[in-house]
């Protein structure tokens, strides 16, 4: 029958058209446009009408994986920080300023002489695997509190010691998320000091985003009122890179 | 009964304005019949795009991490239920430990321009059609919201005028075996309702249109949600309904799976009833009733 095959082959070269369409749509200034209207709709939603201190659900000892996937960098290979390892992170320090009263610079020691506290939670990567893992260390509150932000800062930035290709990685949340009673920065995955593939001496926990904001081996952290010139302006690495939306809350 | 099971509705339509629509006479084979309102040509048509996106991205996303678990974790170290992948040579899917030689199609396949293609799913299928995680998901998170929005408020409306009970709902008599049988038969054989009886819809067609809205299209939404760290945090209760975001995934991909077979046999049936007559009713509105057969006494499982 004509008349089928006819539609067939019209439904058929209708989708490849569609679909060759579609990529050149995505990559045009209206496209790339139009497609980011779901990140900001997903962060609207997320921040007025979902609860901004909503807890990220924790789970037991039971429910942990047997073994924590790592991604990305596992070993930075600057070698800063492979001095760092060679000392066991005795002269590693945090540096914290920007928009801040007081500057900071905080060893390993100042850390985890800090109060500490543990949170089993999910890390989903944006990938689709997901992991449990249990979290000890520091609130990030608590870091910022001591250095108190002055009322221009809008974003936490997030500086690391591990790069690709010579380009740093770095991250960045807003301060909702900065605040957050389960934001840390953590020291120690599963009761042990956190290895080198998990981020040591200390990665960024911002447990309702995905992986790629939970910045490994973080050196230093500034409060900034806008990202749009740091990196390539779009408030992380992967953000820059492959853009990655800066909101990871879906 | 009714047939016409091949409106080339995507199930999201709203199904039937045919009473509205029909003149006061009762009409016969081969009148023309007012059969689809324009919001819903525009809804249909809105969707079937939509949706597309939709499954296409979705594959993209999957191919970032091609294995499916169950429970509340899953990753490279975990035990997989599914898994398209390849071994260099040769392409695969996993079901449990059943592995199934898909070189060419999936796990292993061919851009157009011939170099190899390691993804799980083929570029002919996904959106973008070379590996880009990071469009798919603009993609498929913006759509989320051009395909959910609108499936709310119809669903809203639906309820509020009476459409799902009017035009959806199976009636009573269907219910009973014996009908539910001749339909089944009918649906094998291809015999469509004719005339009058084509103003409806059929019992098969209204189960699947009512297992898509209120079952299918529920469960990709909430399991959809189930996968964002920020809902789970408001909602924790998706987690416990769905037994773990692992699973959520897998369910997100098995419900996926249903809505293409539910779009391909939606097809299949506009192009076995009539698709000139199907696609111009969806276009334009009006449906020509199908001539009735010659009286064979096979009046049974036509609605009253």
């Amino acid at each position: 029958m004509i008349n089928r095959r006819k539609i067939l082959a019209g439904i058929a070269g209708g989708s490849g058209l569609l679909l060759s369409g579609c990529d050149r749509f995505a990559s045009s200034a209206r496209g790339t446009k139009f497609l980011d209207m779901g990140e900001k709709l997903t962060y609207l939603v997320q921040r007025s009408l979902l609860g901004r201190n909503a807890l990220a659900p924790e789970y037991t000892k039971a429910d942990l994986s047997p073994i924590f996937r790592t991604n990305g960098n596992t070993m930075p290979k600057s070698p800063a920080y492979q001095a760092l390892i060679a000392d066991n992170f005795a002269s590693w320090s945090l540096k914290v300023d920007g928009l801040v009263e007081k500057p900071l610079s905080l060893t390993l020691a100042d850390l985890q002489a800090m109060p500490q506290q543990t949170q089993i939670t999910q890390h989903n990567c944006v990938e689709g695997w997901t992991a449990i893992g249990g979290w000890t260390g520091v609130r990030l509150a608590a870091i910022l509190h001591e250095a108190k932000l002055k009322p221009a800062a809008r974003y936490i930035m997030f500086y690391c010691a591990d790069d690709f290709e010579g380009t740093p990685y770095y991250e960045s949340i807003d301060l909702v998320d900065a605040f957050h009673p389960q934001t840390m920065l953590a020291l120690q995955l599963n009761g042990q000091p956190l290895e080198v593939k998990h981020g040591a001496p200390t990665r960024l926990r911002v447990e309702r985003q995905l992986g790629y904001k939970q910045a490994k081996y973080v050196m230093h952290i500034a409060a900034v009122s806008s990202f749009a010139d740091i990196g390539g302006g779009k408030g992380g690495y992967w953000e820059d890179e492959i853009d990655y939306e800066w909101y990871a809350g879906i | 009964m009714s047939g016409n099971s091949s409106e080339a509705r995507l199930g999201l339509a709203p199904a039937g304005d045919v009473a509205e629509a029909m003149p006061a006479a009762t009409p016969q084979g081969g009148d023309l019949v007012r059969r689809h309102r324009l919001s819903t040509r525009l809804w249909h048509w809105f969707n079937a795009f939509t949706i597309f996106i939709m499954i296409m991205s979705g594959l993209m996303i999957f191919n970032a991490h091609p294995m499916l678990y169950w429970g509340q974790y899953g990753a490279d170290y975990d035990h997989p239920w599914f898994e398209i992948n390849n071994t260099k040579t040769t392409g695969y899917v996993k079901l449990g430990n059943v592995k199934f030689n898909t070189t060419g199609v999936l796990g292993l396949s061919t851009y157009p321009d011939g170099s190899v293609n390691d993804n799980a799913f083929p570029s002919w299928v996904t959106l973008p059609a070379e590996y880009d995680l990071a469009k798919a998901r603009r993609w498929h998170l913006t759509f989320a919201w051009l395909l959910v929005l609108p499936y709310v408020l119809y669903m809203l409306w639906s309820l509020a005028n009476r459409h799902i009970w009017r035009d959806l709902a199976p009636e009573r008599s269907e219910l009973r075996p014996r009908h539910l049988w001749q339909d089944v038969v009918d649906h094998a054989r291809l015999r469509f309702p004719r005339g009058a009886a084509a103003l409806h819809h059929n019992t098969l067609q209204k189960f699947a249109y009512l297992g898509v809205l209120f079952g299918l299209i529920p469960l990709m939404i909430l399991t959809g949600l189930t996968m964002s760290p920020g809902m789970t945090a408001s909602w924790p209760w998706l987690l416990w309904l769905f037994h773990g975001r692992a699973s959520a995934r897998s369910l997100h991909f098995i419900g996926m799976s249903l809505i293409v077979g539910f779009i391909i046999i939606h097809l299949a049936l506009v192009i076995v009833v009539g698709p000139f007559n199907e696609i111009r009713s969806m276009i334009t509105g009006n449906f020509r009733l199908p001539r009735e057969r010659k009286p064979s006494g096979k009046a049974e499982g036509a609605k009253p």
